[in-house]
Order: C-alpha cells, then sequence, then structure tokens
C-alpha cells in the first residue's frame, strides 16, 4: 500500500469518526440519519481502497442507500419527519404523545 | 451524560481491539483454505469472480440461508406494518426535479441493476447488490408519486419463482448424482458472459428475490403513514 493510499485512509477514518459522534450529538433526527450514512459511505470507500470491491459494492448499496432509506421512512412513519431541530423534545415517545393531541 | 459514557465505553473497547489487533501477524493466515479455493477454483467453478465462486460453490446452502433469513424478516417487517393507511396517497407529490428525475433514472438503474447481476460470476457485485438497485429503480418512482402502487401480487409471484427456482437448482444437481447445489452444466471459457454452468441462473434467482423482497418492503413503509 502507497503512502497517499495511508493518507486517504487516515482521513476517511477520521472523517467516519466523527461523522458516528455527530450520530450521538446531533439533535436533529434527519440530520443523525445523514450522518449514519456518511459512516458507511467512509466504510465503502475503504473496501474499495483495501481491494475488496464485492463488499464495497454491498455496503455501498445496502449501508448508504437502503438502510438510511429504511431509516428515514421509519422516522416518517413515527411523525418525527421535522426538518427543524427541534430544542427542547427529543424523547420519541413525547414526540408522539404530541402528535397524537395534535 | 449517557452519550459520554458510551463514548468512554467505546474507546475503551477500540484501545482493547488495537491491544488484540498488534499481537496478530496480518498477512499470514492460519487457515490454508484461502489460499486452496484461491488456487482451484476458477478451474472447478469456471467463474472468473473468485467471491462469487465461493458464495454460490463452495458455501451455497450459506447462500440459501442467508436468503430465507432476508424473507422471514421481509415477512415479519409487512406484518408489522400492517395494512395501507387510509392517509396514504394523499400526500403531496415530489417536485418536478424528483418526478423528471425519477422518470428518467428509472430505465438506467434497471439496466445496472441487471448488468452486474448478469456479470456477478465475471466482474465484483452479483445478485445481492443488483437486487437492492433493482428495487430501488421501483422504489423511486413511488417516492415521486405517492400515489401509485406497486403490484404486490406480481411482486410475491417473483419472489416465490425466485427462491423456488433457486431450490430446484440445487435439488436438480442431486438428480444428477453430485451434492445440492453443487455447480453443473459446461464450464465454457472462463470470462465468457456465458461461462460458470448454473451460477449465473443461481445470482439471477438471488436477485430477483432481494430485488422483489426489499421494494415490497420500501412500498409498505411508504404507504403506512403516521397515525395523525
Amino acid at each position: 500500500m502507497s503512502e497517499i493510499e495511508l493518507w486517504i485512509l487516515l482521513l476517511l477514518a477520521v472523517t467516519m469518526l466523527s461523522a458516528a459522534v455527530m450520530v450521538l450529538l446531533v439533535k436533529n433526527h434527519i440530520a443523525a440519519v445523514a450522518a449514519a450514512s456518511v459512516v458507511s459511505l467512509g466504510l465503502a470507500l475503504i473496501f474499495a481502497l483495501l481491494r475488496a470491491p464485492d463488499v464495497a459494492m454491498t455496503e455501498a448499496a445496502v449501508g448508504v442507500g437502503l438502510s438510511s432509506l429504511i431509516l428515514a421512512l421509519a422516522l416518517r412513519r413515527l411523525g418525527l419527519w421535522r426538518l427543524d431541530g427541534s430544542k427542547t423534545k427529543t424523547n420519541l415517545l413525547e414526540h408522539h404523545v404530541e402528535n397524537r393531541d395534535g | 451524560m449517557g452519550s459520554l459514557t458510551g463514548l468512554l465505553f467505546a474507546g475503551g473497547l477500540g484501545f482493547m481491539l488495537l491491544a488484540v489487533a498488534s499481537g496478530l501477524d496480518f498477512g499470514a493466515p492460519p487457515m490454508l483454505i484461502g489460499s486452496e479455493i484461491q488456487a482451484h477454483a476458477p478451474q472447478q467453478t469456471g467463474a472468473a469472480n473468485i467471491v462469487t465462486s465461493v458464495v454460490l460453490g463452495y458455501r451455497a446452502i450459506d447462500t440459501l440461508g442467508e436468503l430465507s433469513i432476508l424473507f422471514a424478516s421481509a415477512v415479519s417487517a409487512g406484518l408489522v406494518l400492517g395494512r395501507r393507511h387510509t392517509t396514504a396517497g394523499t400526500q403531496t407529490k415530489g417536485g418536478f426535479i424528483l418526478q423528471s428525475g425519477g422518470s428518467l433514472l428509472f430505465p438506467l438503474m434497471m439496466t445496472i441493476g441487471f448488468y452486474i447481476i448478469f456479470h456477478g460470476h465475471l466482474t465484483p457485485g452479483g445478485g445481492f447488490q443488483g437486487g437492492v438497485i433493482l428495487a430501488a429503480a421501483f422504489f423511486l418512482p413511488l417516492l415521486a408519486r405517492p400515489g401509485a402502487r406497486l403490484h404486490h401480487k406480481s411482486l410475491s409471484l417473483i419472489e416465490g419463482f425466485a427462491g423456488a427456482s433457486f431450490i430446484l437448482i440445487g435439488l436438480f444437481a442431486m438428480l444428477e448424482g453430485k451434492a445440492f447445489l453443487q455447480p453443473m452444466l459446461i464450464q465454457d471459457t472462463l470470462g465468457q458472459l456465458v461461462s460458470a454452468g448454473t451460477l449465473p441462473l443461481l445470482y439471477l434467482a438471488v436477485g430477483l428475490k432481494v430485488g422483489a423482497e426489499l421494494a415490497s418492503l420500501l412500498s409498505r413503509l411508504i404507504q403506512t403513514e403516521a397515525p395523525q
């Protein structure tokens, strides 16, 4: 593995780690789903760099596309699909109860 | 506070794994089966892509188990999601870009999905990856026009036919006096589109099954709305 590939790997790892921390810290659910798919995208690129194209394709199709799509649709079904980050209520149940009332 | 504890735990786990991994010597696997398969797979199965010859040749029963796990999870998700909600179809349509982009991308995504499935024994990729792309191609029009519906009956027909043909190909190998799911038919020239015997047929069955399953799962997810 050449020097430049090693640097690209390091950059990808840092990006993935920061995206993974963002999933925990960010308040907006849709932003969390997007950050989770960034983690998968970095993982797919790492697989491609490590000469595992089969696994990279699976990760790109399933991890980046399908699983984030399913998470986003689940958010919509639970009624948590809102683009403005709600500051006060982050609890899933609270959101649901609020939806029932309104 | 809770997430900080989680971060600390993850950091400690990472450190422990790093300490364990630093003791291993990479590049010198203790098992011999990998080099054995790499040496003999092209001659034994006729597939240029060694991953395919493992997935559908040496470890075909694993793939069958994977398919049945996928089937069980799709069925149970459909069971949990339940019926189509009455408000489905009254949602706002997608914008102009989403609608025309969806129509434009549909044939391209179908082409690349089938390309990946049909070339599974030659190039990286195969039934699972191509099937996911096919499912995405069928899901895109639903995203643009929420009123549209997929024909669930034909989807489940395709899925059942594909799953049954996977098993039937395996049983056919047993009729010939070989092991269950053992590759057969003529292998032909290595690297040709029509080669590797039954492996492309098996991958076609896998791709159709995965695509139909995921498309019906996604359409169920989008058509059942949150209770208002």
